[in-house]
């Protein structure tokens, strides 16, 4: 069986790692390659890196974090953030990225999607869907981190992303992301329903149960960040509360 | 490249295939974790004389050999497995080594090991990504490269059967398939050793010493 995944993720700024809630009010909690080492240690299953910078040079900067995270890394690493063309994912795939992210330029431009799956395979490409509740289980695409509404329905374009090849789906709940109240689990549900293609349940998660509740949602993987990054608990601690849950995971 | 200039500190010379699409910065950070400097190489003649050689892959059996075809690097390859010295092959790098594909009707493969390609079976999670058991129907394990343990799997497709003299070990989710070949120095893998934690970085340093045991003899 394959066995449900436990994914760091580190938000990366110029260089550090920030954290904010709502996707607001960054604040920075670390050196990535720190972090990244010690969420290895614990038994992450996988690690994350979104480049969240806001200018060119920062995004310089998060070429070298791929790097030197890369060095000690010996689990699949995701990159993403900024990634409008081929050149730019190959770029992050040479420092050392295993898989690219795509979001906001993959719903500006569809295809980006298929050219990413054609030149480095469907596994290698995770389409990330930032959500905002609608009510009535009706989730809007955002975009831009959060600053951009696109009309468009979060089911929808997970469908669409799909059917043009996406590999794996982050699904982040935009209301959730750093409150530590739990996964969306609706939206989580709403989408696994529609789609087979992996999803990665984000925004929210606090503890093993909520893991534990995205991965009976469907999700075959969980992304957590705040939670580590404030020591409130670590990954070596969660994988013990959700093996007492009956969950099986990575040994 | 001037191959006196790879040699590592104990005399092998490692070199990594480079296809170009495969995750190639994660499989030369791995090899430098055991402490092994490896060098990209793509022309038959380095290929042909490095102790240790790797061949990476992910993405698409025609893009793949297409690849191959262009460095012309198919016989090179094709024979370094035949005489069995030391090579790792890692996911569409194992592939490779089959005479076909379903992924790719028409496309022939580099026929060194008897075995063709098939889709998993419908019902496996596709595609098939994340963490998976390997099991080794063997007492003995001491002796091989490739150990029982969980490893990071991204793949459709793998290899049908286990030919005459290599040994298998097996994945199994919701359809069993061969998760390694190994004969001699030949590794084949359709995991990512390079992606599965300690599991995988013991695996490499075994193959490793693999390639120094034969220089040594």
């Amino acid at each position: 069986m394959l066995m449900k995944r436990i994914i760091p993720c580190l938000d990366v700024r110029n260089g550090r790692v920030v954290k904010g809630v709502g996707f607001r009010n960054l604040r920075e909690v670390g050196d990535p390659a720190d972090l990244a080492d010690r969420y290895q240690f614990d038994g992450a299953d996988e690690l994350v890196i979104l480049d969240v910078s806001a200018t060119m040079e920062e995004r310089i900067a998060s070429i070298e974090v791929v790097r030197s995270v890369r060095e000690s890394l010996s689990i699949a690493l995701t990159v993403g953030g900024g990634v409008r063309t081929v050149e730019d994912a190959e770029r992050l795939l040479d420092a050392g990225a295993d898989k690219i992210s795509v979001n906001s330029a993959a719903v500006r431009r569809p295809d980006l999607i298929d050219e990413l799956v054609s030149s480095f395979g469907s596994q290698c490409v995770i389409v990330a869907i930032d959500a905002i509740g609608r009510g009535d289980s009706e989730w809007e695409v955002v975009i831009d981190g959060g600053r951009s509404l696109t009309g468009g329905s979060v089911v929808q374009w997970a469908k669409t992303a799909v059917a043009r090849g996406a590999g794996e789906l982050l699904v982040t709940s935009h209301d959730r992301d750093g409150t530590g109240i739990g996964y969306d689990l609706d939206l989580i549900r709403s989408i696994t329903r529609v789609v087979d293609t992996p999803v990665i349940a984000s925004g929210g998660a606090r503890t093993a149960a909520d893991i534990e509740s995205a991965f009976e949602a469907g999700a075959t993987g969980s992304l957590i960040a705040g939670v580590l990054h404030d020591e409130a608990t670590t990954i070596r601690n969660l994988r013990i509360e959700l093996n007492a849950l009956g969950r099986e995971l990575r040994p | 490249m001037n191959l006196q200039d790879m040699i590592n500190d104990d005399g092998i010379r490692i070199g990594v295939v480079d296809t170009g699409v495969a995750n190639i910065a994660s499989v030369m950070a791995s090899l430098r974790r055991v402490g092994v400097r490896a060098d990209l190489m793509s022309t038959p003649m380095e290929v042909e004389l490095v102790e240790g050689l790797v061949l990476p892959g992910v993405g698409h059996f025609a893009s793949g050999m297409s690849e191959l075809r262009r460095l012309g690097l198919v016989e090179a390859i094709r024979e370094r497995i035949q005489r069995r010295s030391a090579t790792l092959a890692i996911c569409l790098g194992m592939q490779l080594l089959a005479e076909s594909s379903d992924e790719a009707p028409g496309v022939t493969g580099l026929g060194a090991i008897d075995v063709r390609v098939r889709r998993l079976a419908d019902g496996v999670p596709r595609p098939h990504v994340g963490w998976s058991r390997i099991y080794r129907p063997l007492l003995r394990t001491e002796d091989v490269v490739v150990r029982p343990g969980t490893a990071y799997f991204a793949n459709g497709y793998a290899v049908d059967r286990v030919p005459d003299g290599w040994a298998a070990t097996w994945a199994c989710d919701g359809d069993r398939f061969v998760a390694s070949l190994e004969c001699s120095g030949v590794v084949a893998c359709q995991f990512h050793p390079e992606l599965s934690g300690t599991y995988g970085q013991d695996l490499i340093r075994r193959w490793v010493s693999c390639v120094k045991d034969v220089v040594s003899c």
